[in-house]
């Protein structure tokens, strides 16, 4: 399937040699002066990394600026689950990294479907990240001189990142959030707890602010500004199981592409090899073992599937170790995709191990024997813990079972290098947007973006659109493209209380993501791609006829809230399956069984495939309409990955 | 909502402690100052502890000693007045002790609102000495009374007799009901010191994970001394040991 | 397995409340204690009542926005664990397990089992963090923190903000919180210019709202994140010291 398309995309990429366009380009840039910024609103929706970043920046700046999300708190948005860590530059260990190296293995990671530009831009302001975020007090990992420690990460050759033993993303996001509460402290910022924005409202073709919904009380307002910036992560919650949080959701960005904005490679998403297997029917959401697991774990299943012993009296002759077997040179380490692909193989052929033979073995046996059990303890001791308690096994004693979950979303809201949607005054940050991950994204390289566009990028690109709105107020809250938007908002909710039905939001949820698990996830072909598109129609006409939701919208409903945001899911499960039916090519993430080598792995079509897709939005019932940006890689050369 | 929304201020700072200065309205200077009362009195209930075991000695030493503290730096200063001094000191750390207990204890009434928990709690940490700080607090200060009005004004003693320390001791611990107050009071005191002494550390900061085993013997070692000491003289002259 | 509940059942937060026995049956022993709410709430959905409400998010244990009072223990049976990672088998089959929201007055119930924590935030805009413009930072590597300082302050800096201190404090002080803040940042190097500001600054904003600490240590045992008490003494040092640090201060802390 072609879908029609129309002119080709200007990401405004500014001229010159690589490592100058940043330079070039902030210095082309227009400015608002210190004592004009108190004049301009900006919105911000989300208080991640990115959102929070960008909240603070702007407030520090001097701008007025309003964040909302929809958690209690701005502490508790999604990327403090992040565990691993975050990359950057420095060089500190003296391993020849630089910041085209890690400009390099990005792009090559993404599997050459990133924007060259954005990703040097990333590398670029990686040292400055490390450098804020330890003034800003996040407890880095030290050596014993006081000096900041290195870790080494799946996709790389050198150790550039930086940690806080388990929880980088949570001392990172708390640095962000405090340096949020610090300007809500000071006035410049207004933070909007329990707020949930339900649509993007343009005037004129350009943003001019938000309706959100007041999640205690119900009530539906308007909040106008010069700018808008989305920071609303990403969408792999449209798998329904998946390790995001269980309120993570696609509504702001979806919103937004229903009001003009494109939305880019839907179908890029990444399935983590190394979450803990489902464990029964009712289960609600994945939990994420670090992928450093694999630096020391060996991967296996029995020979025989239908082994009785337990796995620690199955002898080594009788196991597959079929990372190993595979992937001779990489073994265990074999980039996240390729690793996943692998285990669903196995299970596929049902050589799946434990009690729904859903899982393979991540074995720590040979590294405790190799290191003993002190060194394994002090690497990996919370990881081990939380494993215990999740499913009551002792990993030191008994393999972990392991199975790949949806994770990490690269596709998102199309943006420029100004990190501007197609609307503008509409910008897109973090996960939210797609920028520079291509088509995998690795390991460390999520609380990087988010730090890098909230805290450098965004506040030195969105003066220049705010510059030509000097002395302009923003959109009044009582005109009729507010009333509209806040009429159709209440209208939807309306419709979704007034349906009636007899199944739950859960239901309807459940069944989405098990279609788009089955033929979206970790391989797609054409045949069940289109089985999917029908599939997911089917569930939407069945979702707003036999939807029961419960309660009202005067007061604090979480089914209704969850109804929104599963249709949203609905309608975006239907632009992943066109993008990953319209990409006749595998790469990343991004698996189509008819695109493969002979060995079964993923075989890009640079010559027809090198491009963005953006989707635009062309109504209600009407297939959207793919547009294109070119990429072209004038810095690295295009190669076939090969982990053999 | 935004995050400007206020809730009701449930302790609004104020009260005597703004005379004595801003630190003194906060909880947190409350605690510092009951914790160094606190340490004054420990240090008056183990003096007065050690002094009165004289009685194990016999009449002659103990009402020595009696005679002793009033005459402190004495002659260069009138008899008594040192040991007044000591008493005004003293009444003052009771003063400031039960003050800075009576506003925290209010405080956190009005932090805990108006509907407590409606199933049973369980608890983890709270033991019987932490739990019963305020009412035992309350029964230390009415035996505080009662012992004044019976050893040292002889109000609550027929037999008292100005001066003969020995005398008084004697004749007040061998009525069994007074012997049992005494004894009563000992075993709530020791408690209040086991979870005191303890506490006190927490609330000067003296904390260090090397050492707060440490803190804890410390409060066991004080209680059981003062414990064993105070009740040794009721129970000698109960059980016939001392006698007139 | 099936258990009995009792759930704190509030409509809103000015309206009444009260206990409503419920059954679960047919939970998995694997399941988490929130997959076997869901599961109630879908059998109510089902039967048309309004299923319970109440906060939970990661259900990874780090968010932080969970947190339940699970037969009168904060986050329940099993110590050092968020209510998100509590699973079932830790109850016995046939259990009355009792359900109760968080109580304190600075914590007022939205409905069911939600409360409005938002006073935390207000502590930290107050003063708990430190005034680094982005952009103006020098190198990471310029000022050394020492081993133990970094590890001290990731012990305190693990606080994920679930209010189980207060909830479970016989006073509802929320010291455990607040120290564990303070100490984070009063620890590192970067954070000395600001601390006896900062200390003076959060104590005051916690103490307009929440009780005073009587060191019953119950706040320790009931934190998912097994913070140490040891943070609240620190502060309480560093809060008399600022009374001179601050007073004395001319120009330099």
């Amino acid at each position: 399937m072609t879908a029609p398309t129309s002119p080709i995309l200007d990401a405004h990429v500014p001229d010159g040699p690589i490592w100058a366009k940043w330079d070039k380009h902030r210095f082309d840039t227009n400015l608002v002066n210190p004592a004009n910024r108190r004049k301009y609103d900006i919105i911000v929706i989300g208080t991640g990394l990115a959102g929070a970043g960008a909240a603070a920046a702007l407030g520090e700046l001097g701008y007025n600026v309003k964040a909302f999300t929809y958690n209690d708190s701005a502490r508790r948005a999604h990327s403090i689950a992040a565990q691993g860590g975050i990359n950057a530059a420095k060089n500190y260990p003296n391993d020849n990294d630089s910041i085209f190296r890690l400009f390099y293995d990005t792009v090559k990671g993404g599997d050459y479907r990133s924007r060259e530009a954005n990703v040097y831009r990333l590398a670029q302001v990686s040292n400055a990240i490390i450098d804020q975020t330890v003034a800003q007090g996040a407890p880095y990992a030290r050596e014993y001189g006081g000096l900041l420690d290195n870790r080494s990460f799946g996709g790389a050759q050198v150790a550039r990142t930086f940690y806080a033993r388990g929880q980088t993303g949570q001392q990172l996001l708390l640095a962000s959030y405090q340096a949020l509460a610090r300007q809500v402290g000071l006035g410049r910022v207004q933070v909007f707890t329990r707020t949930e924005m339900l649509d993007v409202v343009t005037k004129d073709g350009r943003a001019a602010g938000v309706v959100v919904r007041d999640l205690v009380t119900g009530e539906i307002s308007s909040h106008s500004a010069h700018a808008v910036v989305l920071a609303t992560g990403g969408y792999s919650n449209v798998y329904f199981l998946s390790t995001n949080a269980m309120n993570c959701n696609a509504t702001a960005a979806w919103r937004a592409y229903r009001k003009g904005a494109l939305f880019a490679n839907p179908c890029f998403t990444q399935i983590h090899p190394t979450c803990i297997p489902v464990s029964d029917e009712f289960q609600s959401k994945l939990t994420l073992m670090s992928e450093s697991l694999r630096n020391d774990g060996r991967i296996w299943v029995p020979a025989n599937p239908d082994d009785p012993r337990p796995p620690n009296e199955i002898p080594g002759a009788d196991r597959d170790y079929y990372l190993e077997r595979q992937y001779p040179t990489f073994g265990n380490l074999v980039p996240r995709d390729v690793a996943s692909r692998a285990a669903m193989r196995m299970i596929e052929e049902n050589r799946g191990i434990g009690p729904l033979k859903n899982g393979v073995y991540l074995d720590f046996a040979d590294a405790i024997d190799r290191l003993g059990r002190e060194t394994i303890e002090e690497r990996y001791g919370n990881l081990f813990e939380m494993y215990q308690r999740i499913t009551d096994e002792d990993p030191y004693t008994v393999p972990m079972r392991i199975y790949p979950a949806p994770h990490y979303t690269m596709g998102g809201l199309w943006v420029d290098y100004n990190l501007q949607t197609t609307v503008p005054g509409l910008f897109a940050a973090g996960e939210a947007n797609f920028s520079d991950h291509g088509a995998n994204r690795l390991g460390a390289s999520a609380l990087m973006q988010g730090v890098a566009d909230g805290y450098f990028v965004l506040p030195a690109t969105i003066s220049h659109y705010l510059s030509d709105w000097l002395n302009v107020d923003p959109v009044p809250t009582d005109d009729p493209v507010f009333v509209e938007a806040e009429a159709a908002v209440t209208a939807k909710i309306r419709r979704l209380l007034d349906i009636g039905g007899t199944r739950s939001v859960d239901h309807f949820h459940r069944r989405l993501g098990h279609i788009m698990i089955d033929y979206c996830g970790m391989s797609r072909s054409k045949e069940g791609l289109e089985k999917a598109l029908d599939e997911i129609a089917a569930l939407t006409e069945e979702f707003w006829r036999d939807l029961k939701v419960l309660g009202d919208n005067e007061s604090m409903n979480q089914s209704l809230e969850r109804a929104g945001r599963v249709a949203d899911f609905l309608e975006l499960a239907d632009l992943m399956v066109r993008d990953a039916l319209d990409r006749e090519e595998s790469c990343g993430g991004h698996f189509r069984v008819e695109h493969q080598t002979e060995d079964g792995e993923a075989l890009r079509d640079d010559e027809h495939f090198a491009f963005v897709s953006a989707w635009e939005w062309e109504g209600e019932g009407v297939a959207p309409i793919r547009r294109k940006e070119p990429l072209t890689f004038e810095n690295v050369e295009l190669t076939q990955r090969s982990y053999k | 909502m935004p995050t400007t929304n206020k809730r009701a201020e449930v302790n609004r700072r104020s009260g005597w402690g703004e005379w004595l200065g801003p630190f003194f309205t906060s909880d947190l200077g409350l605690k510092w100052l009951m914790a160094l009362t606190g340490i004054g009195l420990l240090g008056f209930v183990l003096v007065h502890m050690v002094g009165n075991l004289k009685v194990f000695f016999g009449a002659e030493e103990i009402n020595l000693y009696a005679e002793s503290l009033r005459e402190l730096l004495y002659p260069l200063v009138p008899k008594q007045s040192v040991l007044w001094m000591f008493r005004i000191g003293l009444a003052a750390m009771f003063v400031f002790h039960i003050w800075a207990a009576w506003v925290l204890t209010n405080r956190s009434h009005k932090a805990r609102g108006d509907i407590k928990y409606q199933a049973k709690r369980r608890y983890d940490a709270v033991n019987y000495a932490s739990r019963t700080m305020r009412w035992g607090g309350v029964i230390i200060l009415l035996f505080l009374i009662f012992h004044l009005a019976d050893l040292t004004f002889g109000y609550a003693n027929p037999e008292f007799v100005p001066g003969d320390v020995y005398n008084n001791m004697i004749t007040s611990f061998e009525r069994t009901p007074v012997a049992v107050i005494y004894i009563v009071a000992q075993v709530v005191l020791a408690l209040h010191i086991y979870h005191g002494a303890w506490s006190m550390f927490q609330s000067l900061g003296l904390a260090n994970p090397r050492f707060n085993d440490w803190r804890r013997w410390f409060a066991v070692a004080f209680a059981v001394v003062i414990l064993v000491g105070s009740t040794s003289m009721v129970l000698a002259v109960q059980v016939g040991y001392l006698t007139l | 397995m099936d258990v009995r509940l009792r759930v704190w059942r509030q409509p809103k937060g000015d309206v009444t409340g009260e206990f409503i026995d419920y059954e679960a049956n047919d939970v998995s022993p694997e399941a988490s204690f929130f997959e076997m709410l869901d599961q109630v709430n879908e059998a109510l959905n089902h039967a048309g009542e309004d299923p319970i409400a109440f906060d939970s998010d990661c259900r990874e244990g780090i968010c932080g926005a969970c947190g339940l009072m699970i037969n009168g223990s904060p986050h329940g049976p099993q110590q050092g664990t968020a209510t998100c990672q509590v699973h079932m088998r830790k109850f016995t089959d046939g259990q009355l397990i009792t359900i109760e929201p968080w109580r304190a007055a600075a914590f007022p119930v939205i409905k069911d089992l939600v409360v409005d924590r938002s006073i935390f935030d207000e502590i930290i805009e107050s003063g708990g963090f430190i005034s680094a413009n982005i952009g103006s930072a020098p190198d990471a590597n310029a000022v050394p923190v020492p081993h133990t300082a970094a590890e001290s302050a990731m012990d305190a800096a693990a606080c994920i903000g679930c209010g189980a201190c207060v909830a479970a404090c016989p006073n509802s002080a929320a010291n455990l919180f607040t120290a564990a803040k303070i100490t984070h940042l009063n620890l590192l190097p970067q954070g000395q210019p600001e601390r006896y500001l900062r200390t003076v600054a959060m104590v005051e904003t916690m103490e307009e709202y929440f009780g005073s600490c009587t060191n019953f240590g119950e706040c320790e045992t009931a934190c998912p994140k097994n913070i140490s008490i040891d943070v609240i003494a620190w502060m309480n040092r560093d809060f008399v010291a600022a009374q001179w640090k601050n007073l004395l201060k001319a120009g330099q802390a």
